[in-house]
């Protein structure tokens, strides 16, 4: 669907038309991303992630399938083969490189998108099925990231394969042969490497078909805007190509020369020099933590020290560690709630004074701290930080974000896009 | 469309507006920045195909040496070179006069034995195991092998006959058996690659 001013595909040659009546797939690209596809005329270029995302997706898969042919998934040689693509196979540090740093940027550019979800409530009627499909995306990707940083076998890699199965031993009754049979064993080995790579060349074509999905949702009632105001006239919209493509071509850009320095330049500075150090079962290595983009995730499950218990009694109603389990896939698994949650009609924080507020003295410096938490050790203050941090974090989504959508006043809204970006508009009928 | 360009900024107009010369600064933009991203996605392609070409430890495996003082005259061995056979065979007297008698004209690759050995071993033929037509390995080489019709090779797979210097008689293989670049490196050590 598209709005009733979208310019339709008109083939010119006698070979488009032949092609329109087989294969309409020139007619498909016209009305998802061409001069068919009219978007809101004032996307500011917080609007450029998701585009952004797509191309990292293709970064990841591009690379990915390349790295597969030198690597060989098995225990006794993987680490072994990541030293050869390193070192023998024409630019394979290159390709490595590029896909090791390939996904941080595809973490940096997903949480800029579900951040500016979360500022300009993208995730509201009629949009919550988009956002439902990319929590399930964003499930998706920390999976297959996780399984991708098992494949080099290295101290990370192996201390990371047993601390993330063994976040499953929590759950009571199942949870012990639920890690054995995830693993295949009894602690991560080729059985266990095997399967990761079988699951991680697979995952990211889910991601895809899901990613399809998701622009598929998004392109029924289009994309949403800084106002938080939806289209209602032709003036309020531009074609998406060539406004958009050039916008997002722009960014794309930009990132581009970022990713580039790093891959380059300093192509280590994300990683963790300990996996570098072949997998060693008999020894963790002191200083054990997940890749950056986990952080935040990583400090509400330590977050948690002492069980859950009757006061007074010797009672344990939920252990320590099941609770920091349930905090962690809860974290994320409450944002399916997100639409429901936050009962504001309006859409951008630009009109919320109140949920602004929250929003940026509240939940991003708490995102921050949680992040910065998450990559320190265990230990004091940083255990009663990330205490803090995740008790508001919880808060925010749960208590604060309802109430704040019921007693606010919103700032009044305008009229139309067109009357936001050049201050007049038609008056109302 | 109109009251779109109304919308525009004097400075958009200028960009969007042809110059006496009829070209627009936007043109000039267009190609610049497709030019870049044209450049550069060309220039992602080299290390994508790149990356399949033989690895540095594929081609360090350059050399192989043998040592050719057990083999007896008419007795022949296989060894590897570059992870293919390689057939290392002494001549004996009667096989030499054979492969000099053949007149090299009436041949399909044409070339003497002298342009297949090494002077002063004359009688040692080093060729690949790899038969010319489609890479099967011929026969010969091992004891009690049939050597084919002229007494050098014979490929079971499409029915290649080759002569005691290895050149093809017979047959669809279009080419003598290679012989690979070597040297002696004493009279019984030959270093192959």
């Amino acid at each position: 669907m598209s709005f009733a001013w979208a310019k339709q595909y008109e083939p010119q040659s006698a070979f488009t038309k032949w092609l329109d009546e087989k294969l309409p797939l020139p007619r498909l690209v016209y009305n998802a991303v061409g001069a068919g596809y009219p978007v809101p005329r004032n996307l500011n270029y917080m609007w450029n992630f998701g585009v952004l995302a797509g191309f990292f997706l293709m970064v990841q898969i591009v690379t990915g399938v390349v790295l597969a042919m030198h690597y060989a998934a098995n225990s006794e040689v993987a680490f072994g083969t990541v030293e050869h693509i390193m070192r023998n196979v024409n630019y394979g540090w290159m390709l490595r490189y590029a896909h090791a740093n390939g996904a941080s940027f595809f973490f940096i550019v997903i949480y800029l998108h579900i951040f500016r979800g979360f500022f300009y409530s993208s995730y509201k009627a009629p949009r919550e099925m988009i956002w439902l499909l990319g929590v399930v995306i964003f499930l998706l990707m920390m999976a297959t990231a996780f399984m991708g940083y098992v494949l080099p076998w290295g101290q990370m890699s192996f201390w990371g394969a047993q601390v993330i199965t063994g976040l499953f031993s929590a759950i009571p009754m199942v949870g012990e042969p639920l890690q054995v049979w995830l693993l295949g064993g009894f602690a991560p080995d080729n059985a266990a490497l095997n399967r990761f790579f079988s699951l991680h060349f697979l995952l990211p074509f889910v991601i895809a078909g899901v990613v399809i999905l998701h622009i598929w949702a998004l392109h029924i009632p289009g994309s949403s805007n800084p106002t938080g105001v939806e289209v209602k006239q032709e003036s309020d919209t531009v074609p998406f190509h060539p406004y958009y493509t050039a916008k997002d071509g722009f960014g794309l850009g930009v990132v581009l020369i970022l990713f580039t320095a790093l891959v380059f330049f300093l192509p280590n500075a994300l990683g963790h020099p300990d996996n570098y150090i072949e997998a060693n079962p008999l020894s963790t290595p002191a200083h054990i933590v997940p890749e950056w983009y986990f952080w935040p995730f990583y400090a509400i499950l330590r977050a948690f020290t002492g069980d859950l218990a009757i006061p007074f009694t010797s009672i344990v109603l939920i252990p320590a560690k099941l609770l920091g389990v349930i905090a962690m896939f809860g974290s994320i698994l409450m944002w399916f709630f997100l639409p429901w949650l936050d009962k504001s009609p309006v859409r951008s924080g630009h009109y919320r004074p109140l949920f602004r507020k929250f929003f940026w003295f509240g939940l991003i410096p708490t995102m921050a701290v949680l992040f910065y938490c998450g990559g320190a050790p265990a230990e004091e203050p940083f255990v009663i930080l990330s205490q803090i941090a995740t008790a508001y974090y919880f808060l925010h989504f749960l208590v604060i974000l309802p109430i704040v959508s019921q007693i606010e006043v919103p700032k009044p809204l305008p009229f139309s896009i067109t009357e936001a970006v050049t201050g007049k508009d038609k008056p109302a009928e | 469309m109109a009251e779109m360009s109304g919308a525009t900024t004097p400075a958009g107009a200028s960009e969007m507006t042809e110059g006496a010369d009829g070209i627009r600064r936007r043109d000039w933009i267009h190609i610049a920045a497709l030019s870049t991203a044209g450049v550069g996605g060309a220039s992602l392609l080299f290390p994508l195909v790149s990356q399949m070409s033989p690895s540095a430890d594929v081609l360090a495996q350059g050399s192989t040496e043998v040592d050719v003082s057990a083999i007896e005259a008419g007795q022949a061995i296989k060894t590897m070179f570059r992870k293919q056979p390689l057939f290392v065979r002494r001549l004996t007297a009667e096989e030499i006069d054979e492969a000099n008698a053949v007149d090299i004209s009436t041949l399909r690759d044409p070339q003497t034995l002298a342009e297949r050995t090494k002077e002063g071993h004359g009688d040692m033929l080093i060729t690949m195991g790899v038969c010319t037509h489609l890479g099967c390995v011929p026969l010969g080489a091992g004891e009690g092998e049939n050597r084919g019709e002229y007494g050098g090779y014979f490929c079971p797979c499409h029915g290649s006959h080759y002569d005691t210097a290895a050149r093809i008689r017979k047959g669809p293989a279009p080419l003598n058996l290679v012989v690979p670049e070597y040297e002696f490196t004493s009279d019984t050590v030959v270093r192959v690659g």
